[in-house]
């Protein structure tokens, strides 16, 4: 069918490099109206620089690009949006500040005697988001006041309104829970009747299956194919994007359990009804050397805030914690590191890296802080550490001193973690380590977790995927609408105990 | 060999340093050609006399601002309260030095109210704890920089008037002239002063873990936190620092102009200040600073200055042409602009594609 009409849009030979880096070589990518294509491949597999070529934010060194039956060399993203091609990046790229409306319609409000119309504005952007999102909301409040999810269906949004020929979903459901994938879904089958070319990068494997008719591979800046489909397993997706026979990632070795020998010792980590009114109820929580707990729940349901009030950046109202035995007050970062504790932020850019700063600094930081002003690690001993746990870790980047902001997103985690392994610390909370990032890293992240709990550490894993909690945790702990209603182990840590859980709350648990 | 060399003058070209430097070099090539006697150096009581020396001279207050106003503006901060708390410090000193008429022997003397190290200590002092207020409303009360310090910018002028109950305090004590006018091994005190200052802060941030603290905070102050550094101490101290500069250029004011002025001592000091900061490479955004950087950038602002005056440009149009300078300066650093206007040809740190093989 799709053979005999003509793409919407056609790519071919598209070169663009970096500093030390070919991001893309000779890549052709075609699309047709009405399908969802789906562009998949690693980290630093050369998707979002294809993306940024197309929108204009890059312009390439080489090939061609012809929508329509026109070429184009888009100039900005402004000038890409006038072509009809409008995206949705992976991080939210919104004004916080600014109330829905104005991020909806800002550029193009609707004037009335030269004067913004602001009742027209509001009500534009309200029907807006009602009819193709089905999201009702006051589209006068800051958008800051909204949940990250909603933030993101307003970012989609934005991109809808006008005439789009094409839309780029860059990770647009990476913070949405079920629900509202699903609703996005919905809005992506209807924007797909009527013509739309639609561009979907995603790293959930299920989704892409769900909702793309074919998939476009990329991997090291190279094109591999495209696939319908409906014909590509799997796996043989898989192989093709990490470029080798697929790693059974079930077949990772388990952490022998130690669910028989953990009620003798003594937990470094114990936490007695640690709580505080309208931000997570009362919960108690154990973590043990050479042990992996991990959280489960939706987006919302109080992961997040667990973490961060462990980790002292939360201050709880009631309770009280000890380490090794000992009672102790954490009630800022500097102590919890004190006390041995590290923690990955979820949200990897805002509170993970310190963009403009190397590599090595970025290595170095916690360690520096631990050290205090006065006993400086001299860059030398910098480079020395960084360079180890560059190769520990396998980052790949140019060098140490290399701004951590050009690394791709799996690099820059493991950077943090690097910070925190520098450390030698004896409980790392690891808030979402893996969103957002490719298959390939995925595992190797998944599997420097389990090498650590072996070598002692004790882990608090967090993550919305289910399977990943699964395969690397000891013990799960379920949260629900900011309780925490269960804690499994053994037999019962399987998905449809989790799942049930997590829909329907868990009686013994409330009492 | 040929593309080891490219590439060292592509990290010279692409440092943030080096467009300050070549400003810099620009305005006293054009000086070696166009004003006569500009390299001069005469020998007068066995100091150093010239044009050269009295840009050095000239520049001190605002190069020492210029020095804590970097580590202000490098956490992301700013600081517009400098002039007033040079006119607080000129004030201080000015009061507790003051000059009085004895006879000593048959001779007539000038001494001071209070013993002069003590003075200097108290004008800095007081600059400090200006600097204090600034940093508490910033760091604890998390005021924006600008609103907080426009306080004191306001309120300062104030308080230094208070100081000398509204009158302008004429100092008569010869030693305390020395500090901004005097001169050691043919060179003006003030050069020292920068030198020590300089010295200091370069010290202070990068053979200790402040500087690291200073540009991550500017960045990211979140992850900062998370990674265990406390920004609220930092960027309080950084201010007080900050402040401390303020006071030390005060007490050269003070001495220049043996006197104190609570209206206009140090007027507008902060803009050119902010001028130099932004002209050595700093950017506003906060993150990585450049200590040498703004120490050029004062001297960028002094020679123009000092070009302009000896090239007769009439007083009406000095300003825009300083301005014009200015503009070309900002715009040579403006990696956008240098993309636009030289394409390919300049290198640029981060967007140029790297395909020399090695």
């Amino acid at each position: 069918m799709q053979t005999t009409t003509r793409p919407l849009l056609s790519m071919s030979g598209i070169s663009k490099s970096f500093p030390g880096v070919n991001a893309l070589t000779g890549v052709d990518f075609r699309l047709f109206p009405g399908e969802v294509h789906a562009l998949m491949g690693e980290n630093g597999a050369g998707k979002s620089t294809l993306i940024k070529v197309l929108t204009g934010v890059y312009k390439p060194e080489k090939g061609e690009i012809v929508l329509g039956d026109t070429e184009i060399r888009p100039e900005s993203p402004q000038h890409a949006q006038n072509l009809g091609i409008s995206t949705v990046y992976q991080e939210v790229n919104l004004c916080p500040n600014l109330t829905v409306a104005e991020n909806i319609l800002i550029g193009r409000e609707p004037k009335h005697h030269g004067a913004i119309d602001w009742k027209e504005m509001k009500s534009r952007a309200e029907t807006l988001m009602f009819e193709k999102l089905n999201v009702d909301l006051d589209a006068t409040r800051l958008l800051s006041s909204f949940s990250i999810a909603i933030q993101q269906m307003v970012a989609i949004a934005r991109a809808l309104y006008g005439s789009s020929r094409i839309l780029i979903l860059d990770e647009p459901t990476s913070s949405l829970d079920e629900t509202e994938v699903e609703q996005l879904f919905g809005v992506i089958q209807l924007l797909k009747q009527e013509g739309l070319g639609i561009l979907f990068v995603t790293h959930f494997l299920d989704q892409t299956y769900r909702i793309s008719d074919r998939i476009t591979v990329l991997r090291n800046g190279e094109l591999v194919g495209e696939f319908p489909t409906a014909t590509l397993p799997k796996l043989e997706l898989i192989s093709k994007m990490i470029g080798k026979e697929y790693v059974e990632l079930e077949s990772m070795p388990r952490t022998g359990s130690l669910s028989d020998t953990k009620d003798r010792r003594v937990p470094y980590l114990q936490i007695e009804k640690y709580g505080r009114k309208g931000y997570l109820a009362p919960f108690d929580l154990s973590l043990h050397d050479h042990e992996v707990i991990g959280l489960a729940g939706l987006l919302g349901s109080g992961r997040t805030e667990m973490a961060k009030m462990i980790f002292g950046i939360e201050r709880p109202e009631s309770g009280q914690c000890s380490i090794d035995g000992k009672k102790m007050r954490i009630g800022s970062p500097k102590e919890a590191i004190d006390a041995g504790i590290g923690f990955c932020p979820e949200d990897r850019k805002a509170e993970g890296i310190i963009e403009e700063l190397t590599v090595r600094e970025n290595i170095i930081l916690a360690l520096q802080a631990q050290n205090g002003v006065f006993r400086f690690l001299s860059p030398k001993k910098q480079s020395r550490i960084a360079d180890e746990y560059i190769r520990l870790l396998n980052i790949s980047t140019p060098s140490a001193d290399q701004p951590v902001r050009n690394l791709s997103g799996g690099n820059q985690q493991k950077v943090i973690l690097a910070r925190w392994l520098v450390m030698n610390p004896k409980v790392l909370i690891l808030d979402e380590p893996t969103r957002g990032i490719d298959v390939g890293a995925k595992a190797e992240i998944q599997k420097l977790i389990l090498k650590l709990c072996d070598e002692g550490l004790a882990i608090l894993f967090v993550s919305s995927e289910l399977d990943e909690v699964l395969r690397v945790s000891n013990r799960v702990a379920v949260l629900r609408d900011r309780v925490k209603i269960r804690e499994l182990t053994g037999t019962d840590m399987n998905e449809q105990v989790i799942l049930q859980a997590i829909a329907h709350g868990d009686e013994n648990a409330r009492q | 060999m040929q593309g080891n060399s490219t590439g060292r003058l592509r990290r010279i070209s692409a440092s943030k340093m080096f467009w300050p430097f070549v400003v810099l070099g620009l305005i006293l090539l054009f000086n070696l050609i166009f004003t006569k006697g500009f390299f001069n150096l005469d020998i007068r009581d066995g100091h150093l006399f010239g044009t050269t020396i009295d840009i050095l001279n000239r520049s001190s207050q605002i190069m020492i601002i210029a020095i804590g106003l970097t580590l202000v503006i490098a956490t992301h901060g700013i600081d517009i309260s400098v002039g007033s708390v040079v006119a607080i410090s000129a004030a201080m000193a000015a009061l507790l030095i003051g000059g009085k008429l004895v006879l000593r022997g048959d001779v007539q003397e000038y001494v001071t109210l209070v013993p002069m190290p003590v003075a200097i200590l108290a004008a800095v002092g007081v600059a400090g704890l200006a600097g204090g207020w600034n940093g508490l409303l910033v760091s604890r009360l998390k005021i924006q920089p600008i609103v907080a310090t426009l306080i004191l910018m306001v309120a300062g002028r104030g308080v230094a008037q208070l100081i000398t109950n509204g009158q302008i305090i004429t100092i008569y004590y010869k030693p305390f002239f020395f500090l901004g006018n005097g001169f050691l091994f043919g060179l003006p005190f003030t050069v020292y002063i920068v030198a020590v200052v300089l010295a200091f802060t370069l010290f202070m941030t990068r053979r200790t873990a402040l500087g690291l603290y200073i540009e991550s905070i500017g960045v990211n102050p979140t992850a900062s936190r998370y990674s265990g550094i406390k920004p609220e101490r930092i960027i309080f101290w950084v201010y007080v620092f900050g402040s401390i500069c303020a006071g030390i250029a005060g007490l050269i004011v003070a001495s220049n102009v043996k006197s104190a002025d609570g209206n206009n001592a140090g007027d507008l000091f902060e803009l050119d200040a902010i001028l130099a900061v932004v002209l050595g490479g700093t950017s506003l955004n906060g993150g990585k600073f450049y200590l040498g950087g703004s120490v050029i950038g004062a001297l960028i602002i002094q020679s123009l200055t000092t070009t302009i005056y000896a090239q007769g440009v009439p007083p009406e149009i000095t300003l825009v042409v300083k301005a014009l300078v200015v503009f070309a300066v900002t715009m040579l650093q403006s990696e956008s602009f240098r993309k636009m206007v030289f394409g390919r040809f300049v290198p640029v740190a981060s967007a140029t594609p790297q395909k020399e093989s090695v």
